[in-house]
């Protein structure tokens, strides 16, 4: 087992790997930006490290830097979080060559999930349902317009090194394609490094569910179950919740075996997540897979009693899965609200400034996993998540009203947040009924000023 | 006879960081004595990593740009100094 961890990270996941540390007897290490001398993942870790100037591209992306930390603090593993260096083969390998273990999957897992195509590819060679795609990239329009009359549209073109939502371009007919595809292949250049486009069936009125495994080196798989991530404006998710109300017990056993299948079909190791789309009808479609911890994962180990960055750390230590399927009894239903420092009134835009209110919720089914503390001044240079709220209980209406009452009790200011959309979204008769597809965020937004 | 010129001061309008130009490798928005018409692009200002573009509020001529390339500014800070035309 390690004695000693360096955490590539900050903010609430950093905060959240050090107690997993602490948890296991493990001495945590801190790397912070010079922006983030304040933080709490610093105040929280044994020892910090600073790694650079606040721009995340001269600190937390800079791969020299920390495994200079690493080196420095004599670590025998580092944890990458989520985001940041998480799924770039490039650090996992470059840990690997400074003989530290990267706490994650693969750098061969990490190169294939971060190729979609080829990904797809073997899901399909292993018998996972995938959404009708081309089967490489497409290099010309006229290649782009015979193909999707072949699969209907709408369609959507989509950056083969792409991700997190971006590089995407949806086209209902062949006219709009024409007019897409030159620019598509640009921003993936641009974006991405890669013009390398491909395209995908849309699926009308989807539900996007995932589900979460775990697989140790030693050639065990597991699912822990689904989570329902639908409700996303952006492509970006704002709710989640576990499990999903949408799927049958045939379903999610259907889904369930999928996603072993397709971990197994990559020699998946550590935490990583398959990522479906669900249509109306109940048919599912392979969607990507997250090699990471995610944002989300909290819900899951509310519904499995499981710490899955605990065990991320044991299975990077090469201990096998302290748990198989049938230790697995999932119960009960949580839901996790992502507070953002954004403001809904000003398009979600992001609301810098000084936490100066600080009063956090707590109770009876209530985990909250924050770094925010009173007087604490949320750095421009980074992502907008400063919270995650999670309520838990036995049913899925027992937890919207543990999850009312503790965004109620909720407070932070002067900064604007999402916490006044995420109670008007739990009080909506359609998102109680369990009813709602990716579109769903859509209502509750004034139509969005053209910025050009 | 020298007439006295209409200045106009471009500030952030919240606090982020600095960008002169759309791209690492690309030509800068916009250069001290370039002709500029309003609503015209004139930088982009990132704020926890969500960009908005910085627009003129006027027609003009760029008279200096006080704002330094990919530094953080503070609400209201001074990022452009325009000659109304």
């Amino acid at each position: 087992m390690f004695s000693k961890v360096l955490v590539a990270n900050r903010g609430e996941i950093a905060l959240r790997v050090i107690r997993a540390c602490h948890d296991l007897g493990i001495a945590a290490v801190a790397v912070y930006s010079e922006a983030d001398a304040t933080s709490m993942h610093v105040a929280a870790a044994d020892e910090a490290v600073c790694i650079g100037p606040p721009m995340s591209a001269e600190s937390y992306l800079n791969i020299d830097a920390i495994i200079d930390a690493a080196k420095q603090s004599k670590v025998e593993a580092i944890h990458p979080g989520y985001g940041y260096l998480s799924e770039k083969a490039e650090f996992a390998q470059a840990c690997k060559a400074a003989g530290i273990v990267f706490i994650g999957p693969t750098p061969e897992n990490l190169r294939l999930a971060g190729d979609k195509i080829a990904a797809k590819t073997i899901m399909q060679n292993a018998g996972v349902p995938v959404i009708p795609s081309s089967n490489g990239g497409v290099d010309s329009l006229e290649e782009a317009i015979s193909f999707c009359e072949e699969i209907g549209y709408p369609v959507m073109v989509k950056a083969s090194g792409g991700g997190g939502g971006r590089g995407i371009r949806t086209c209902a007919d062949a006219p709009q394609l024409a007019e897409e595809f030159a620019v598509a292949k640009m921003e993936a250049r641009a974006a991405f490094g890669n013009d390398a486009v491909y395209i995908e069936k849309v699926i009308q009125n989807p539900r996007h569910i995932e589900f979460q495994v775990m697989a140790d080196k030693l050639g065990h798989t597991v699912q822990l179950g689904e989570r329902e991530c639908t409700i996303q404006r952006r492509y970006q998710k704002l709710i989640e919740e576990a499990p999903s109300p949408f799927l049958t017990p045939e379903l999610r056993v259907a889904m369930g075996q999928a996603a072993v299948a397709a971990a197994q079909a990559v020699a998946y190791v550590n935490a990583g997540t398959i990522e479906f789309l669900v249509n109306p009808e109940g048919q599912f479609f392979f969607m990507e897979v997250n090699s990471r911890i995610q944002v989300e994962h909290p819900i899951t180990e509310l519904t499995t009693g499981i710490d899955l960055v605990r065990e991320q750390i044991l299975v990077a230590g090469g201990a096998p899965l302290s748990f198989d399927e049938n230790d697995i009894h999932k119960h009960g239903w949580a839901i996790e609200c992502r507070i953002n420092a954004e403001d809904p009134d000003k398009n979600f835009f992001p609301s810098p400034g000084t936490v100066d209110d600080f009063k956090v919720p707590g109770g009876y089914g209530v985990r909250l996993d924050t770094h925010l503390y009173k007087g604490y001044e949320l750095p421009i240079f980074y992502d907008s998540l400063v919270a995650k709220l999670v309520a838990y209980d036995r049913t899925r209406q027992g937890a919207i009203n543990v999850m009312k009452r503790a965004l109620r009790e909720f407070t932070i200011g002067p900064v604007k947040t999402t916490i006044p959309f995420h109670l008007t979204i739990m009080n909506d008769s359609d998102f109680i009924k369990g009813e709602f597809d990716t579109s769903f965020v859509e209502r509750f937004l004034p139509e969005e000023e053209e910025d050009d | 006879m020298a007439e006295t010129k209409k200045l106009m001061q471009v500030k952030a309008p919240m606090s982020g960081v600095f960008y002169k130009r759309p791209g690492p490798d690309e030509a800068p928005y916009v250069a001290v004595g370039d002709r500029v018409k309003k609503k015209q692009v004139l930088g982009l200002l990132e704020t926890m990593k969500v960009f908005q573009k910085v627009k003129s509020p006027v027609n003009g001529i760029i008279l200096e740009i006080v704002a330094e390339d990919e530094t953080p500014l503070k609400d209201e800070d001074l990022m452009f100094i325009i000659e109304v035309v």
